[in-house]
């Protein structure tokens, strides 16, 4: 199966959940576990490739313009991720349909958890760091989701928002990071940067590179000082804790110090700041464990100590340690995902996390104790489970790492991160386990369901087999992932016995120590209590708070919520750069001859000027107004036809029609007044400021007119080509949907989403405070009599067929003669809108079945199928196609395949319009619009025959 | 014939620009449109003006305006549409909830809030 396949297999997964969100938690379930089975068996089929050393790729060009191409690869390392992101997943998507409730919207979780899952797999299959990048994000936003999925609870919420922060935060970083690396290595492929490392290392960036891309892994992988959000995070579900914080998202971090292993490792700044953060935050975390109350809160911290661990032995730069630190990359996956599943049960069950209402749970529930002791053995690392054999090769590596001369403190504060390690994998079994049974659980605990124990069973058997035969359960896996990451060929030798050493003897020490300290740990308790330790929380959000304030004091600063104040620094603004760059450039003077003025221009010109002013002298009388806009669009449109614009013209007059019947609508509901509420000294300022404005864009306009083109045009080619390339006369129109269709794509969207806005804002009117006032509405002019009268009812049936007529005629001419898309549409809804308007809203509604947003969505629709279409014939997308067609009886005609295109522009303008009234007429109805049951009110036919 | 149509835009630019200054909404949803008009004149006028030339292929005909500015015009006041429906809602909207229809932003409502959640 195709990379790219297996990648895309969890976001078609994510889709399902969502499309059959009625059929419940099984259905979803299920769904989702066979998306991921299928992609991790097309994963599988690879195994025996890869272990004859092949990488298998896939390559797309996206944006090659950019470097951006969705290239995939699947090597030992991608291999070995992609096996515990999809069968991990597995497990976690079994179990989540045992622990989430009934109540809990479960479509919504798992299609988070398959986004989550297709984020996760995309990184680790990427060959294309900026593809990487793009998954990276989308790690941060989906984990963000599920972190905060109970969206009741504050601590999710506040979690969900840290987490966020600080991840995306690194992955800012890691984008420059990234850049600079690629610039270095002239590639963004990550098979050619594997290539690149001399120059790489040798570059005056490579700290720079490093230091960011470092912050990125840094904060992912939740490394000291960024530790502190992933145990917050923990206030997600359980089975997210176990999937992403344990055994997937955090392990991102690693994954990248892995893949890019082979460039950065090796060098003095690479092992002191790698392995220095490594092990600090091994001993600090795995100390904060020994203390914590909450299990998850435990396992969060002991999870940091262990991905600490993992650093430390990548920082190490040598092969042997890159070999243990992937074997134990899957050797804690499988012990803390069975530890956090553990977890979730006990909670489920017993109703509480806290260790200390918990204890002699072993005979309550003897199946989960089992699972839970074994895995927290592991976690301890004794023998024979398989977190020992990992632990005694980190160990071993430790004793070989030199830092700043000294050949043992490696060794020894390693040594000590284990003994903490042991102390409080053993808290964890004999305080919850162990001890005499209470009678004050918050719940009677009991072993849960098969359902619910047979994942971390699973997995708990994985930790032994491992354990017992290292060779041929993991040994495999670990040589082609070491392989990968080191680019050299590993043949490691996993055994649980390596004889009586120097590592073994450190392990006996970390366990007698641990146990030591486990014993002293009610006194140590209390002494530890007794000191204030800085709390990450507080600090996080003390810096948020400045910064918010900070924010807050500009913002009060720049602007005092004045708009009229803003408009005016604006105008002014524009006028002086305006200003500066004319004084600066070279003007000429007039090039261009003027045309000469006939006179019914000047009378529709002085029209205009009129008008205007009228305009602006009474533009409190807002009726007035509105006639006022018609009589100066009409002048606008006239314009447009005198200076040859004949598409303009039309669809300049039938938006004037349009937008001047929903002022009226919404004036309805306005004040029809506007009161004076500025002082003289304000309005003689603004006077000024539109009279500089006014007359500095004049001038500009006059001065581009009279001046020839600076540059040769694009029109000219447009013009040359329009029927060659596109099969259309009007040029206007071939431009729209064909030449600049892709912009045009973009606008009818545009279009749409402020339709879809102004049908929100109407829902939220119509609930609510404003709901209620609408309600009680007292109407402040009188209402019409005959407020359907019989003339315009008849009148405008009469139109209506000939209305209809004349927009298909402007479609389908529109090719080739002044019309299209765009005005056809627009003609089209002043026909309806004059159905409305005549017999009212409500009684037209009934009389029709188009749904406005279906009309939107098909428009968008229709416009992207036809520039998809010509995908089909191997063209960039939005390419056209023409033919002439004869059928019998008519003339022989043209088809496009525009056509479609335009047809797309026309759906969706009519039903944006059509939105748009439709939403002001249910304002309307809820102030008490009252539905008359007639066409008319007065009805002459009926008073005939009575 | 420039002269006319420059003023013309001078003009709608200084009543659109005197409108929007105003302090309620139904004034600046009239200036916007107004400079609607006038920026989408501009617009056009960049292709220079010419009579008698519609950017339509005749046999014969050799003289054409410009059809670039047009396409772009048509668009935009198709748009403006688009832009104007939106804001006028949201001033209706302003008024049913607010109980008035100013357009500044009252000194309590810019303050940040406390912050959590």
């Amino acid at each position: 199966m195709s990379p790219a396949l297996i990648a895309a297999l969890p976001f078609i997964g994510a889709l399902l959940p969502g499309l059959l969100i009625r059929s419940g938690r099984d259905v979803a379930a299920v769904s989702c576990a066979t998306a991921t089975f299928i992609a991790l068996l097309g994963l599988c089929l690879h195994i025996p490739a890869i272990m004859a050393g092949e990488v298998i790729t896939a390559r797309f060009e996206w944006l090659p313009s950019l470097g951006l191409n969705a290239n995939f690869r699947i090597d030992g390392l991608g291999l070995l991720f992609g096996i515990l992101i999809l069968g991990i997943g597995l497990l976690i998507i079994a179990y989540a349909r045992y622990y989430l409730s009934r109540n809990d919207p479960a479509g919504v979780f798992y299609a988070y958890l398959m986004l989550f899952q297709g984020a996760m797999l995309g990184i680790v299959l990427s060959d294309n760091i900026l593809l990487l990048l793009v998954f990276w994000e989308l790690t941060s936003l989906s984990s963000f989701l599920l972190i905060g999925y109970w969206k009741h609870l504050p601590e999710g919420r506040q979690g969900a928002r840290m987490a966020l922060t600080v991840t995306g935060m690194g992955g800012l970083a890691m984008i420059a990071g990234m850049l600079i690396l690629g610039n270095i290595a002239g590639s963004y492929d990550i098979g050619d940067i594997l290539q690149a490392r001399e120059a790489i290392q040798a570059s005056p960036y490579y700290l720079p590179a490093l230091l960011l891309i470092l912050l990125g892994a840094f904060t992912k992988s939740a490394q000291f000082p960024f530790h502190f959000w992933l145990p917050h995070a923990m206030a997600a579900p359980t089975p997210v804790s176990a999937y992403l914080h344990s055994a997937t998202m955090v392990k991102a971090g690693l994954f990248l110090m892995a893949r890019l292993w082979p460039v950065l490792s090796g060098t003095p700044e690479w092992f002191y700041i790698v392995a220095t953060t490594g092990l600090v935050t091994m001993v600090l975390a795995a100390w904060i464990a020994i203390f914590r109350d909450d299990l998850k809160s435990l396992l969060a911290f002991s999870t940091v100590s262990h991905l600490g661990l993992i650093t430390m032995l990548l920082g190490f730069g040598t092969e042997a340690a890159a070999v243990a630190a992937v074997f134990h990359i899957i050797n804690h996956a499988t012990f803390k995902a069975a530890l956090f599943m553990t977890a979730g049960i006990i909670d489920h069950e017993t109703g509480t996390r806290s260790i200390a209402r918990l204890g002699g749970l072993r005979r309550l529930m003897p199946v989960t104790f089992a699972i839970g002791t074994i895995a927290a053995l592991s976690m301890a690392g004794i023998p024979p489970l398989n977190g020992f054999l990992s632990k005694e090769l980190m160990l071993e590596q430790a004793t070989h790492a030199v830092w700043q001369g000294n050949p043992w403190l490696m060794a020894a504060m390693a040594t000590l991160g284990a003994l903490f390690s042991v102390c409080y994998s053993l808290r964890f079994v004999w305080q919850v386990f162990f001890g005499p049974e209470r009678d004050d659980y918050p719940h009677k605990p009991h072993d849960p369901g098969f359902g619910l124990w047979s994942a971390p069973a699973l997995l708990a058997v994985l930790v032994v087999l491992i354990g017992l035969f290292p060779a041929s359960m993991a040994g495999w896996l670990v040589e082609v992932s070491a392989s990968a990451v080191t680019g050299t060929a590993q043949h490691p030798h996993l055994a649980l016995w390596h004889g009586l050493n120097l590592p073994l003897a450190l392990s006996a020490a970390a366990l007698a120590g641990g146990a030591v300290l486990l014993a002293l740990n009610r006194p140590m308790l209390a002494a530890r209590a007794a000191i204030a330790w800085p709390d990450a929380k507080a600090i996080f959000d003390a810096i948020t708070r400045a910064a918010t304030c900070a924010a807050g004091f500009f913002t009060d600063r720049l602007t005092n919520g004045s708009m009229s104040r803003a408009l005016a620094a604006f105008a002014l603004t524009v006028v002086l750069c305006g200003l500066w760059a004319f004084s600066t450039g070279g003007w000429q003077g007039a090039t261009r001859p003027m045309l000469p003025v006939q006179p019914v221009p000047l009378v529709g010109w002085a029209a205009l000027m009129v008008a205007t002013c009228c305009m602006v002298a009474f533009h409190r009388r807002r009726i007035l107004a509105l006639v006022l806009v018609g009589i100066i669009g009409l002048m606008v449109s006239v314009s447009f036809i005198y200076l040859s614009a004949p598409d303009l013209a039309l669809t300049q007059i039938s938006v004037e029609v349009v937008t001047v019947v929903l002022l009226l609508l919404a004036l309805n509901f306005l004040p029809k007044f506007t009161v004076i509420d500025s002082r003289d000294r304000k309005r003689g300022m603004d006077a000024f400021i539109a009279t500089v404005t006014g007359l500095g864009f004049g001038a500009l306009a006059y001065v581009i007119m009279r001046s020839d083109f600076a540059f040769p045009s694009i029109s000219e080619y447009m013009l040359a080509n329009s029927y060659k390339l596109g099969g259309g006369d009007n040029v206007v129109n071939v431009i729209l949907v064909d030449f600049r269709g892709y912009d045009t794509f973009g606008e009818i969207t545009v279009l749409g989403i402020a339709a879809l806005t102004i049908f929100a804002l109407t829902e939220t009117l119509l609930a609510g405070a404003s709901g209620r006032r609408l309600r009680n509405w007292v109407h402040d002019s009188r209402r019409a009599g005959d407020r359907h009268p019989l003339t315009l009812v008849v009148v405008t049936r009469l139109i209506l067929p000939i209305s209809l007529v004349v927009g298909l005629y402007i479609f389908l001419r529109g090719h080739n003669m002044p019309g299209g898309g765009f005005v056809a549409g627009l003609v089209v809804s002043v026909a309806l809108v004059s159905q409305y308007m005549a017999s009212g809203f409500a009684w037209t509604q009934e009389r029709q079945k188009i749904n406005y947003h279906a009309l939107i969505g098909a428009g968008v629709i229709a416009a992207g199928l036809t520039g998809i279409g010509a995908w089909f014939a191997g063209l960039p997308f939005l390419s056209s196609a023409y033919g002439y067609v004869k059928l019998p009886g008519i003339e022989e005609f043209e088809l496009a395949s525009a056509m479609g295109f335009d047809l797309g522009v026309f759906l969706c303008v009519v039903g944006a319009v059509m939105l748009a009234l439709n939403s002001l007429s249910r304002i309307a109805r809820q102030a008490g619009e009252t539905v008359n049951l007639d066409p008319m009110d007065i009805d002459p036919s009926k008073e005939a025959r009575r | 014939m420039e002269l006319l149509l420059s003023s013309a835009i001078g003009m709608l630019t200084a009543a659109g620009v005197y409108l929007i200054l105003r302090l309620r909404s139904f004034a600046v949803v009239l200036g916007m449109t107004m400079l609607s008009y006038a920026i989408n004149l501009f617009l056009f006028s960049t292709g220079r003006l010419v009579v008698n030339a519609p950017p339509v292929l005749q046999k014969g005909v050799e003289v054409y305006t410009d059809p670039l500015p047009q396409a772009l015009v048509l668009t935009a006041i198709v748009i403006s549409f688009g832009m104007t429906a939106v804001v006028v809602m949201m001033a209706l909207g302003a008024f049913l909830e607010g109980g008035d229809d100013r357009v500044d932003m009252p000194r309590a409502d810019r303050l940040p809030g406390d912050g959590d959640a």
